[in-house]
């Protein structure tokens, strides 16, 4: 019997992580998200993530990976995930890793003007942008909040037409120029390679 | 809260009651009645600088607290801060012809790379409101933007904010910058910004982190007058 690996993810990141998993043919891998609303306080990240990681190790995971980026922590997920014994994705955001890292870093300020979107947040874009940035209730907040953006940039993980229509409504509610970019899975098929 | 719809005349409440109402009208976020909250008072000849403490800045120190602890969240801060903004225009004026006390002046910005500019509108706003003159030099500034500033300005705090995890390192930069130049000593340095923390206000050699708007504004305080009680016991 292979050991038992779970991975600790972000809700936002299912979808994918496990069209990898099987994709990979990773059916040992057991996978385990947390709510994606924490991004709305990424302060309660690394406790949320801690609390995964002894609940997987007294449920009898061998290994556990973390599927997070930094995602707003400031360093406290990385800090507390060496503390933990467990490896998480480098980078910043999931934005990153799925565009890559190295790549997504040496655009630098070019593309601070960015707004971006996953395919998780074209679909979701109501309940995970408009409705916690408050734009259903109070409209005239869209400029404080999205002012100083110019693109929308669909980081899109998959070819498809309907999440393309979702990410230019967005982009046009949000009053910004829509780009589509196609990255594939990034740096996450590699990370979840590591736990085969 | 008061109710949408109700019929509360804000000109007939005695002034304990207006200011409580301001409160919540600032809480939820109401302009128009805040604004009209602040001409009433100044009608009935309260100074504009009690106008600002009791009315403004007290309700906004509460909408500050209630998001710290996750009862408000971003959008409703925010309607907050255009309401007191609202508020702040009509006092402004007033206050610049009146002999309201100075705390000193700050200049303030978002870092290089960085267009995000809520957190630091509130804490430009709130300083103000505490007596302090802000320069606000917006966002995505370099080094040069910075001390320019502080020197142009003379102004003994410098504010950085930054929400993104990549451009909050830019920080650093520009305290090196000011430590090369021999200018570190002559400022108080606070940072602030989502993924900041006190380990990394410490690490990049800022005076103090401040986790939100009304932390920033003690903490100001606080270190402004310590600076000043320094310089009167080394005079002495």
């Amino acid at each position: 019997m292979s050991e038992r690996v779970r991975v600790i993810a972000c809700g936002a990141l299912a979808r994918e992580i496990l069209a990898v998993l099987r994709a990979d043919g990773l059916d040992h891998v057991e996978l385990a998200c947390l709510p994606a609303d924490l991004h709305l306080r990424p302060e309660r990240i690394p406790d949320a993530v801690e609390a995964a990681v002894a609940e997987a190790r007294a449920a009898g995971a061998a290994r556990v990976f973390v599927a997070y980026a930094d995602c707003g922590t400031g360093g406290l997920l990385a800090a507390r995930c060496a503390a933990l014994g467990v490896e998480m994705i480098p980078g910043p955001h999931c934005y990153a890793f799925f565009d890559g890292v190295e790549r997504f870093e040496a655009r630098g300020d070019a593309e601070m003007r960015c707004f971006y979107l996953t395919d998780f947040l074209a679909r979701q874009f109501d309940a995970f942008v408009w409705r916690p940035m408050g734009l259903d209730r109070a409209p005239e907040l869209r400029d404080m909040l999205f002012g100083h953006y110019e693109t929308l940039v669909h980081l899109a993980q998959t070819e498809d037409p309907e999440l393309d229509r979702l990410a230019r409504e967005a982009a046009a509610r949000l009053g910004l120029r829509h780009e589509r970019r196609v990255t594939g899975y990034g740096d996450l098929a590699a990370f979840l390679a590591r736990a085969a | 809260m008061a109710d949408d719809g109700d019929d509360l005349v804000l000109a007939e409440l005695d002034d304990d009651d207006l200011v409580q109402q301001m409160h919540d009208d600032l809480y939820d976020g109401l302009k128009a009645e805040v604004e009209e909250g602040v001409n009433i008072l100044l009608e009935r000849g309260w100074t504009p600088y009690d106008v600002l403490t009791r009315a403004l800045v007290a309700g906004m120190t509460v909408v500050g607290r209630d998001f710290r602890d996750g009862i408000l969240f971003v959008p409703e801060v925010l309607l907050a801060a255009n309401s007191m903004k609202g508020g702040m225009a009509i006092l402004r004026p007033l206050l610049a012809e009146t002999d309201a006390p100075k705390m000193g002046k700050m200049v303030i910005g978002t870092v290089k790379g960085d267009i995000h500019d809520i957190g630091k509108n509130l804490v430009s706003m709130m300083m103000e409101g505490a007596g302090f003159e802000v320069v606000d030099l917006g966002i995505n500034n370099a080094v040069e933007s910075y001390l320019d500033a502080l020197e142009r300005e003379e102004a003994e705090i410098l504010g950085m904010s930054a929400l993104l995890t990549t451009t909050m390192p830019y920080m650093k930069v520009v305290i090196d910058a000011m430590v090369e130049r021999g200018v570190r000593d002559r400022h108080i340095v606070l940072v602030g910004g989502a993924p900041l923390n006190e380990e990394f206000g410490r690490a990049i050699g800022a005076d103090a982190y401040c986790r939100d708007a009304a932390v920033a504004v003690e903490t100001a305080k606080a270190l402004v007058a310590a600076r000043k009680h320094n310089q009167m016991a080394a005079v002495g």
